[in-house]
């Protein structure tokens, strides 16, 4: 894993998201009200709404464009809906938040 | 050879025979007579084609491909004038009929009261279909009708007069409504909710004479008062219709006299239905001629069958009210009630104990365990052990987990009837979703569950519930989310009574099942909070929906577009120059004009969201909430100061109004519009609130609409003053943020409270207003600051850009 730090975990609005731009496209870094920090793809696999401007409620978050909810922890779709966006590796060490940008790079080669 | 079968009158329960005669592979040949120039449809669900919520369409059962499919032979619009059982022939104007086996079904009568005037133009009943048209047809707004008579049908015929707009008088012979279903308690709160809804009622009231020349004018009674009235409908009860039976001598008392295999005197001849007297008795609901239609199929089949009546319960169909009333509630020797109340809700529950069982059982304003009473009053059971508590419903008798709604449905055994119209159990019901009835269209196709009245339909869905667990939702008077089994107007109530000012308190102390709510509860909760506590309550951006936390609609392609605000449609030169800057500074793909007299900057870049707000704030312009549940335009013409029509400055009054309005958060958005003269070139009478200004000053419409629905605004008020004109609106305004349901408009919000009710507060009662109009003020007083201006302030510009950017440093 090689992490790198994109920023201070007081950048997070609490129950909110924020962009990450990388070469294989944004990574949405969201932060829930018990400040568990989960990146994924900011694309929901519907339509592809922005889903780092979704509502963010426990460990999921709702797609602001027909509200598909995702696990923000597996990117798994909720109730009904198929699909699943994917997850990335991210922790929060002193204050500063860390992606893992092994992964990124991979999916940037392929 | 094969039986000819003959049926006179193509109604519900006639039809429920026809529907068990050809399920069980009946090999006849059916000739079906009716004077009705139509075939079946459900006749309980006239009420809904009356107010509107449902089209005759909709409530046809058999249709001509139906008839057409069993080879039933449709004699529609004419009528059988003679049975001959001699020759077994029936006559009519198209002939001779002869028949094997003939099933009379010619229902019932309404009756007349036979006063002066009952014949005149617009004087009606209230059975048919012409009956309905003929009610809709004059229920134009403003006109006057009488409804002679307060029982079911009465009361359900004003309902849905009043739905429509006419002003309606009830007049009722006896001390209270529904004196045959209700006790005088729960007459009273009916009769409150009618008048609520702007129904007079006019209780111990005989009819002298109907009066008028041509047609009906007014309605006189004994005691000497005088209702005006453009239509007079009789609904005083009905006779059964036997006419041809006593001509063909059979025998006859009240109704056609018939055995327990529904056969008349004549062996040949059957019957069923409203015309018909068993036992003593006759019948006018629904359940028990349904179960005489399947006792006659196996009659004609050959097969054992008898009819055997069971306790009946009531409901009004009348939306918005909630009554059900079940089996014997007369006081009597050795009879004991038990009784609660609850004014504050409206709630009333009175049961009638004979010893140790439960025969009666009358509930208004929560009717939820109704079926629970209903079902101890059938089974006879023994409920001595469980009286103390037996008032409050199975969620406490049965010893169930009290907050759950559910729990009232879970206790009913799998044979307790759960739809009484079609007689079809809990456990039938359960068995249609295991077999894979996953919707209410489904369980209705398979069961016929809550398909006639339908106001078993919340039940139904709680079995559905109870069986699915966790994926099925109701879509009837749903709890707010799957996060709380409260109603928003419960939640509201509660926010208010124990002082509850942040989301985590309300979910704390409302029992929210889930941590951080859902997307759906949260943003309401953030209205509420915001529309009750406005100087204490801090908004919560992430509560909101991505284009009120962002102060800009979201296109689908991830870019906003901008609105900004420009007051009553009027601008300048400068402005126009600042716009067009602007678009050309952000290349903006698209500028576009808005139906609501503004300019919509389409496709601009999230990141660039505070830096082209800066630009429009140097100019003097300021966000339009194009994307708010707010207020957003107010659409105006030229008015007098240009117009050779005009009568009043309406340029000028929609500007002040949008000065007065713009900031404020409502439950859904608000459009308003004033014209300078009725030809209305603003189209105010399809706004929110809309304002035609006259001479004599300001009317003043409310609850339109123009989306997906169409609707005409309803007459507030007409006032002489601009000033007098703001006052009223503020106030209605106030009224709907602090009582409408997060996302009604107010055109439905109106349709649940009524018109009256909003006129009362905020016109007749002027002390009402004051304190409206400034509750509304105050709570302005906080909002009315440019949200743009906010968020394009330097130390907050960061938070549009990305947290960090990878892609240059992974390019290198």
């Amino acid at each position: 894993m090689i992490w790198i730090d994109v920023g201070a975990l007081e950048d997070l609005p609490r129950q909110g998201a924020r962009l990450v731009k990388t070469t294989a496209g944004c990574v949405a870094l969201f932060r829930t009200v018990a400040d568990r920090v989960f990146a994924l793809d900011d694309r929901c696999p519907h339509k592809g709404g922005p889903l780092s401007e979704g509502i963010v409620h426990g460990d999921q978050v709702t797609c602001p464009l027909h509200a598909w909810v995702f696990s923000l922890e597996t990117g798994m779709a909720q109730g009904a809906d198929e699909g699943a966006v994917r997850t990335f590796a991210v922790k929060v060490e002193a204050g500063r938040v860390l992606l893992d940008a092994g992964r990124l790079a991979k999916q940037a080669a392929a | 050879m094969a039986m000819k079968l003959v049926v006179i009158g193509a109604g519900m329960a006639s039809g429920r025979l026809l529907e068990q005669l050809f399920e069980a592979g009946f090999a006849g040949t059916v000739t079906l007579f009716n004077g009705e120039p139509r075939g079946n449809y459900n006749r309980l669900m006239l009420s809904p084609v009356l107010s509107g919520e449902k089209s005759y369409d909709e409530i046809i059962t058999h249709d001509d491909a139906w008839y057409g499919a069993h080879g039933v032979a449709c004699r529609f619009a004419e009528q059988v004038t003679r049975i001959d059982r001699e020759r077994k022939v029936v006559v009519s104007k198209g002939g001779e009929t002869p028949y094997d086996a003939l099933v009379i079904a010619t229902g019932s009568a309404p009756f007349i009261i036979p006063v002066a005037g009952k014949d005149l133009p617009g004087v009606c009943t209230y059975r048919d279909l012409e009956d309905t048209n003929a009610m809709i047809a004059a229920s134009t707004p403003g006109a006057k009708a009488v409804v002679i008579g307060g029982g079911l049908l009465g009361l359900e015929a004003a309902a849905g007069m009043a739905a429509r707009g006419a002003e309606v008088t009830v007049i009722h012979l006896m001390g209270h409504l529904m004196e045959r279903q209700l006790d005088p308690s729960a007459g009273y709160l009916l009769q409150k909710d009618l008048e609520r809804r702007g129904i007079r009622v006019h209780c111990k009231g005989a009819t002298k004479a109907i009066l008028g020349k041509d047609r009906v004018e007014a309605v006189l009674l004994e005691d000497g008062t005088v209702y005006p009235a453009d239509l007079v409908c009789m609904a005083v009860g009905i006779r059964p219709e036997v006419r041809l039976a006593v001509d063909a001598h059979l025998e006859v008392a009240r109704g056609i006299t018939v055995d327990d295999r529904m056969r008349t005197s004549d062996p040949a001849i059957l019957a069923l239905g409203e015309c018909v007297e068993h036992d003593g008795q006759l019948f006018g609901l629904v359940a028990p001629l349904y179960d005489q239609a399947r006792v006659l199929a196996q009659t004609l089949l050959g097969q054992p069958a008898a009819f055997c009546p069971v306790e009946t319960a009531t409901r009004l169909k009348v939306t918005g009210v909630d009554l059900f009333s079940a089996g014997d509630f007369a006081d009597g020797p050795g009879r004991e009630d038990i009784v609660f109340r609850d004014p504050g809700r409206g709630v009333y529950r009175r049961l009638v104990l004979e010893g140790a069982r439960l025969v009666g059982a009358v509930m208004y304003g929560d009717t939820a365990d109704g079926a629970w009473f209903f079902d101890k009053i059938r089974s006879q059971e023994d409920v001595s052990a469980i009286r103390d508590a037996l008032i409050f419903g199975p969620a406490f008798a049965a010893g169930g987990p009290a907050a759950n709604p559910l729990a009232a449905v879970a206790a009913l055994p799998p044979e307790a009837e759960i739809c009484g119209c079609n007689g079809v159990c809990k456990g039938r019901i359960m068995q249609a979703v295991e077999a894979g009835a996953q919707s209410l269209d489904a369980v209705r196709a398979l069961t016929k569950a809550s398909a006639s009245c339908g106001s078993c339909t919340g039940l139904v869905e709680q079995v559905m519930a109870l069986t699915l667990g966790d994926g099925f939702r109701t879509a009837t008077n749903p709890p707010m989310c799957r996060c709380t089994d409260h109603m928003h107007e419960d939640v509201r109530r509660l926010i208010r009574a124990q002082g509850l000012k942040t989301i985590p308190a309300v979910m704390q102390e409302l029992g929210w099942t889930t941590a951080g709510g859902c997307a759906s509860c949260r943003p309401a909760l953030n209205y509420y909070l915001l529309a009750d506590w406005p100087l204490e309550y801090r908004d919560d951006r992430q509560s909101r929906f991505v284009n009120e936390r962002n102060h800009a609609n979201i296109q689908k392609d991830g870019t906003y577009s901008v609105v900004p605000r420009i007051w009553g449609g009027v601008t300048t030169p400068a402005e126009l120059r600042a716009i067009a800057d602007a678009a050309d500074r952000y290349g903006v793909p698209m500028v576009k004009v808005t139906g609501g007299q503004r300019i919509d900057l389409l496709g601009v870049k999230k990141e660039d969201l505070p830096a082209i707000w800066a630009d429009l704030n140097a100019a003097g312009m300021v966000s339009g909430h194009a994307y708010a549940k707010g207020l957003r335009t107010v659409k105006t013409c030229v008015g007098s100061e240009f117009c050779r029509f005009g009568t009043q400055d309406s340029t000028g009054l929609g500007i002040r109004l949008e000065k007065l309005l713009w900031g404020s958060w409502t439950p859904a958005k608000v459009k308003l519009g004033v014209s300078g003269c009725p030809r209305n070139c603003a189209e105010a009478t399809c706004k929110d609130i809309g304002i035609v200004c006259v001479d004599s000053g300001y009317q003043i419409g409310v609850a339109g609409a123009a989306g997906m629905d169409v609707k005409e605004t309803e007459a507030l008020c007409t006032v002489p003053t601009e000033e007098e004109a703001m006052e009223v609106i503020a106030a209605f305004v106030q009224l709907y943020r602090e009582n409408a349901r997060y996302l009604h408009r107010i055109y439905k919000w109106v349709a649940k409270v009524g018109l009256d009710w909003c006129r009362a507060q905020v016109v007749e009662d002027l002390a009402s207003r004051r304190a409206l109009a400034g509750r509304f003020r105050l709570g302005q007083s906080v909002s009315q600051a440019d949200p743009w201006a906010d968020l394009s302030a330097p130390k907050e510009r960061s938070q549009w850009a990305p947290l960090a950017d990878l892609s240059l440093e992974a390019a290198q």
